[in-house]
């Protein structure tokens, strides 16, 4: 068994071992009303929560599975998963960093992230010299100070709770897909950020700081709400390759920008795919929404999605507010036996709206990858706008790159464009830049990173020169 | 619904003369579409018009049986004068002349096939309820290295004698090494509320031309489908145009199959839609093999309360290296009330092709408008103008002269 394998092996020990820690709890398998209820009580929720999850359920009973979807996958049985279970305690979690697979720590090295931040990522305790909760504090402090609330979901339901009755489930209902509504009955925790009036949030919000949920398990809730004429740019996941005990992950994404407030919303995944020959990974099935509920409001999303064996997950604007703005900047990078469908919905329904979508995919390797969009301009949608690029690059002829766009235009006064291409690296551009002395990975990861410039400028900087990094390693070995 | 078509199948059973074995073949198409119905949008290529709803809307009484015994009148006042052709003619579905007068007839068979040899394998009810239903399975074969001289032109009529009916239509073609095909179908109907349903199917074999034109220009209230499937060899060029205009539901669908190296499709396609009109076109090409090359330009003018829709799918296998695709698609919605759906799809295998799409939609251009009011058009001439030129586009990549100069006529983009 190689290293890899048997890191693996013990993660699953993880996931059904038995431990007498106390702080353990766990709920057992299954999903029924008493689930549903233990968690609810093991967060000392509120009765409006319960009944939100309640509703949640009754819905869910009712949907089916979807399978329209490109990348099938076998099926899950929802009666076999576990929905609580606490975060673990140091006991369980690896003491030292040379307890890792060195694979990931070569990968580690490659991305160039300190070793503090590599035993924090995979859960070791820090000394107490660097410990990040001091960090953490320095941070906490300076948002209150302009009044932003920053915090886990649970502490938010109990703190906060008349900001989450107000918005939680109004940008993904209760009533929506399979997924979505699996996670708004059993969700156990996630961020809530609100940013009051006025405010511009004074650094970028990562999920990095906010070390009390550090642990958000696989059915995530997150909940931004930008108030009136505010600003926030918020960073989900980290270059890092995370390994993740659970295969399936359901996490919802609400954002709510009223009038004049901007959210920008950045990811990037590199979570674990399987190995080479596609066994195991993460399903990632998240679904992320954005209201533009105000006027002048705009939605941003940035994503760099290398990681999970199937991405699958479609973050959308809907743009009601007159006057506002929906983007999606995208990079899916898919090698090996990954497979990917994703895209964005732009829903125009206020009047001048404008949105952008800019999407990029690479594949490489056996892995398939689809870009899936809708545009939708309602007939109120006066004067409004979409632009819409989508660029393929595919390495090699076993793997595949499709496009599927859905445009609807309802209105006279609106325009919409959309472009797409696929193409390979031509050999001219390898051939000149071997020429100058490059080796042909470094050519290829140069020519690519070219071609997602575009996207990678729209990532805070600190994100974006790893990001760049990122995407030179993942197409490693799809060359030749 | 279920008992009409049974009781349709048992007449048309009674009064034609298909062997039992066809009868068989039709009968298993015929409960293969009764147990799946008209498709609805709950099928992904139904989804911008669902001709379930339309045809329920529509027609509430249809029925599938036709009496093909009874002669109809030709009214040759219909006939195409500035273009000397051949003709076949349709009126309410049957076949009333075929005249090949200006061709060699050594060189072309008309063959009654059998349904025997049809081994059609889909999931489209449209082609079932085609091949259950439809009274003949002719085949018009043209030999080898043999150019139709004149065009073809299927005059597909119906008179007012018909009403609430359904009419399905098959031919083959076959074209064998190096013969060419000029075709027309031309649509004309003093009818209403019925639904047509064309079922071609093409083979191209090496060197062939195909160039098909689908004019439905004159307005009406029958619900037409048509579905062409095309197959293709080696060096083969198939062209297809559609003027999708006069009827009040009109899918276009073409299936492209290009088997052989260095075969190409075109198709080019004109939505020209007023008042309540629901027209869609479908195109799927499937580049099976090495330098195989598709083009497709569709263009949609829409007025008032209409709905254009225009599905493409492009499919690269992964043998299918330097493949060239190419789909454009773009729409001027005149009203507040007009829509346009477009789906234009890559599903792409291959790494070494070559395959882009665009759309675009929008009203007309208010600057250009203006420009041609301050040279003293008036805003309808100016309208008029700037949506002839932006149609002459599509009507410009037609690649027979003759046939160029007649659409270009019937449109009004030249006198």
């Amino acid at each position: 068994m190689d290293t890899r394998e048997k890191d693996i092996e013990n993660l699953k020990d993880y996931k059904y071992g038995f431990t007498t820690d106390i702080e353990n709890i766990k709920a057992p398998k299954g999903l029924n009303e008493n689930i549903i209820k233990f968690i609810s009580n093991i967060k000392k929720e509120p009765k409006w929560m319960l009944d939100f999850r309640l509703k949640a359920f009754e819905r869910f009973k009712l949907l089916k599975e979807p399978d329209w979807q490109k990348p099938k996958y076998p099926k899950i049985n929802y009666q076999d998963l576990y929905y609580y279970s606490a975060p673990k305690s140091m006991k369980d979690k690896p003491k030292s960093l040379d307890e890792l697979d060195p694979k990931l720590l070569e990968t580690y090295n490659k991305l160039g992230i300190p070793l503090q931040e590599q035993a924090r990522l995979n859960g070791i305790a820090v000394d107490a010299v660097f410990d990040s909760v001091s960090v953490a504090t320095t941070f906490k402090g300076e948002l209150t100070k302009h009044g932003i609330i920053f915090c886990s979901m649970s502490e938010a339901i109990q703190k906060h709770p008349d900001l989450v009755k107000k918005y939680l489930g109004t940008v993904i209902p209760t009533t929506d897909h399979f997924f979505a509504t699996l996670n708004s009955a059993v969700f156990t925790d996630g961020s809530f950020v609100y940013i009051p009036e006025g405010v511009k949030c004074p650094m970028e919000l990562s999920t990095y700081f906010r070390i009390n949920a550090s642990e958000t398990g696989q059915f995530e809730r997150t909940l931004i709400i930008a108030d009136k004429g505010s600003y926030v740019s918020y960073l989900e996941g980290c270059t890092a390759p995370m390994r993740d005990e659970n295969q399936l992950h359901a996490a919802n994404v609400e954002l709510i920008a009223l009038d004049d407030a901007e959210i920008k919303y950045s990811t990037v995944q590199n979570w674990y795919p399987g190995d080479e020959n596609g066994k195991g990974g993460i399903y990632n099935f998240v679904t992320k929404r954005g209201l533009c509920k105000g006027k002048n409001s705009k939605i941003s999303w940035t994503q760099v999605e290398t990681g999970s064996a199937i991405t699958w997950k479609y973050p959308s604007c809907i743009l009601k507010g007159d006057n506002s703005i929906g983007e999606f900047y995208s990079i899916a990078i898919t090698n090996n036996h990954q497979k990917a469908d994703t895209g964005t919905k732009m829903i125009h329904l206020g009047k001048n709206t404008k949105s952008k979508i800019i999407s990029k995919g690479i594949s490489a390797g056996f892995s398939d990858m689809t870009y899936r969009g809708l545009v939708d301009i309602n007939s109120k949608a006066k004067n409004s706008s979409n632009y819409t690029q989508c660029d393929s690059l595919l390495m090699g002829n076993k793997c595949g790159a499709h496009t599927v766009p859905y445009i609807k235009n309802k209105n006279f006064d609106s325009n919409v464009a959309h472009e797409a291409t696929t193409s390979k690296i031509s050999e001219e551009q390898l051939h000149y830049c071997q020429q100058r002395g490059l080796n042909p990975e470094e050519a290829v990861g140069l020519i690519v990173n070219g071609f997602c410039k575009e996207v990678l400028q729209q990532l805070p900087m600190e994100f974006a020169v790893e990001a760049q990094k990122l995407v030179g390693i993942s197409l490693e070995g799809s060359v030749g | 619904m279920k008992e009409q078509l049974k009781i349709d199948f048992n007449k048309i059973k009674e009064v034609s003369n298909f062997s039992n074995r066809d009868i068989e073949i039709k009968k298993s198409y015929l409960n293969k579409f009764i147990e799946n119905g008209f498709p609805n949008r709950k099928q992904e290529n139904w989804k911008f018009l669902d001709i379930n709803q339309i045809i329920s809307n529509n027609i509430s009484d249809l029925s599938f049986y036709n009496d093909y015994s009874i002669e109809n009148k030709i009214d040759s006042s219909i006939f195409i004068d500035d273009l000397e052709h051949n003709k076949i003619i349709f009126i309410n579905g049957r076949i009333e002349k075929i005249d090949f007068s200006y061709e060699d007839k050594k060189q072309i068979e008309i063959i009654e096939d059998s349904y025997t040899n049809d081994k059609s394998e889909n999931n489209n009810s449209l082609i079932d309820l085609n091949i259950a239903l439809s009274n003949k399975h002719s085949k018009i074969l043209i030999k080898k290295g043999y150019s139709f001289k004149k065009p073809l032109i299927i005059y597909h009529l119906t008179n007012e004698k018909m009403k609430s009916k359904n009419i399905n239509l098959r031919l083959d073609f076959e074209l064998e090494q190096n013969s060419t095909l000029k075709l027309i179908d031309f649509f004309s109907d003093d009818s209403e509320k019925n639904f047509m349903n064309i079922f071609y199917n093409f083979n191209l074999d090496k060197d062939a031309i195909l160039k098909n034109y689908k004019i439905d220009k004159s307005l009406n209230k029958n619900l037409k489908y048509s579905f062409n499937n095309i197959n293709q060899k080696q060096n083969s060029i198939s062209e297809t145009f559609i003027f999708s205009a006069g009827s009040d539901y009109f899918k276009n669908e073409i299936n492209c199959n290009l088997k052989g190296e260095y075969s190409s499709a075109f198709i080019n396609g004109i939505f020209s839609l007023d008042d309540n009109k629901q027209h869609e076109i479908r195109t799927t090409i499937n580049h099976l093999v090495e330098n195989t090359k598709s083009y497709q330009l569709i263009k949609s003018v829409l007025g008032k309360n209409t709905k254009s829709a225009y599905q493409g799918r492009i499919y690269v296998d992964s043998k299918a290296q330097k493949t060239d695709g190419y789909q454009l698609s773009k729409a001027i919605l005149l009203d507040e009330t007009s829509e346009f759906n477009a789906k234009p799809e890559l599903e792409i295998y291959a790494d070494d092709v070559k395959c882009s799409h665009g759309s675009a939609s929008g009203s007309l251009d208010d600057n250009s408008i203006f420009y041609l009011m301050s040279r003293g058009l008036n805003y309808k001439q100016a309208k008029g103008l700037l949506i002839n030129g932006f149609l002459l586009d599509v009507i410009e990549k037609i690649t027979d002269a003759e046939i160029k100069d007649l659409l270009k006529k019937m449109i009004g983009l030249k006198k």
